[in-house]
């Protein structure tokens, strides 16, 4: 049974610290070129096919910016 | 399947808890308060008890805790967090108490509280959160800062004849017969927050079942006052701080 997941990043409120991104498993995440309205650059789904809503960046996630989908094929 | 479909309300894992309230938190990028005031929030809404919990809010970074969680509040001056739980609770028994306080409120100003109120056996929560080092005030020396570790005031690391040791308040807290639940944690991983997660459920179990104190410490890292980046943070603390603050129950009775 597969899994894919996406999620949903409050990018205003994302600080960009990556704490996230070292605990992603598949490499799905990555920091944008672009930044929000303070400065940071945010997260977003760099490689959204590998996702599989595993929402381990959601629970070390500090700020609690990441909301996580998941659906079984 | 595209991701528009996968993002629908019937297919949500995990989220945001109400309990967090909208404003931005103004701790640096990566730092563990954000974490642990996740955990905290994720609890009180799984268990129900939003309107019976008062949080002692301290004094250093986390002094602001009153304005991200939706609960009741009181800030305590510093180091006396645990006096005015103690008190909260004692008129208001049927509520949820815990204190939120740092290494530089509790092991230092706040060490006489800290040991009376857990000898005294209050059934208070205590959630100590370690980050061996004074973030608020710009990374000065603690109690708890490892030897031979840089801050602002111990430029060439921290030296045992100098400064003298690192204080490892929770081992000495675990002695103390008013106790019930003495636990240390951290929060650099999921599995570390899942398991922080469960050792600060079972502590607000325990304060309404009056068996004693319950205290957890939760390792911590303070990328801006370490100056390191969070990430490296993260694999700083595993790499100096876990083998002077090993994880696990030190009590559970």
């Amino acid at each position: 049974m597969a899994l894919k997941g996406a999620i949903v990043v409050d990018t205003e409120r994302c600080k960009g610290c990556s704490v996230c991104i070292a605990n992603c498993p598949t490499g799905t995440i990555a920091l944008s070129k672009e930044v929000n309205s303070k400065g940071y650059n945010y997260l977003y789904m760099a490689n959204p096919d590998n996702c599989t809503g595993c929402t381990n960046c959601a629970t070390v996630c500090p700020d609690a910016v990441i909301t996580v989908y998941r659906v079984k094929l | 399947m595209d991701i528009k479909d996968i993002i629908k309300p019937e297919n949500k894992v995990y989220g945001k808890t109400p309990l967090l309230k909208d404003a931005i938190l103004h701790y640096c990028p990566g730092c563990s308060h954000g974490t642990v005031h996740k955990i905290i929030a994720e609890i009180i809404e799984e268990m129900g008890i939003q309107d019976r919990t008062i949080g002692i809010s301290p004094v250093g970074c986390s002094v602001f805790a009153y304005n991200y969680l939706d609960i009741d509040w009181q800030q305590a001056a510093h180091g006396r967090a645990p006096a005015l739980a103690t008190a909260t609770k004692r008129l208001m028994p049927d509520k949820y108490v815990f204190t939120y306080q740092g290494d530089g409120d509790l092991a230092s100003i706040g060490t006489a509280e800290i040991m009376h109120a857990c000898n005294r056996g209050e059934n208070i929560v205590v959630i100590f959160i370690n980050n061996a080092i004074y973030g608020m005030t710009g990374g000065q020396m603690a109690p708890t800062t490892l030897l031979g570790q840089v801050t602002a005031t111990t430029p060439y690391g921290r030296q045992a004849d100098l400064n003298g040791y690192p204080l490892k308040i929770t081992e000495l807290i675990a002695q103390l017969e008013g106790t019930c639940y003495v636990t240390r944690q951290s929060v650099q991983n999921p599995a570390a927050v899942r398991k922080t997660k469960k050792a600060i459920r079972k502590a607000f179990e325990n304060s309404m079942m009056k068996k004693g104190t319950s205290f957890v410490e939760v390792v911590s890292t303070c990328n801006s006052g370490w100056k390191i980046p969070p990430v490296q943070a993260n694999k700083w603390m595993e790499e100096n701080m876990f083998p002077f603050y090993p994880l696990g129950d030190m009590k559970d009775r």
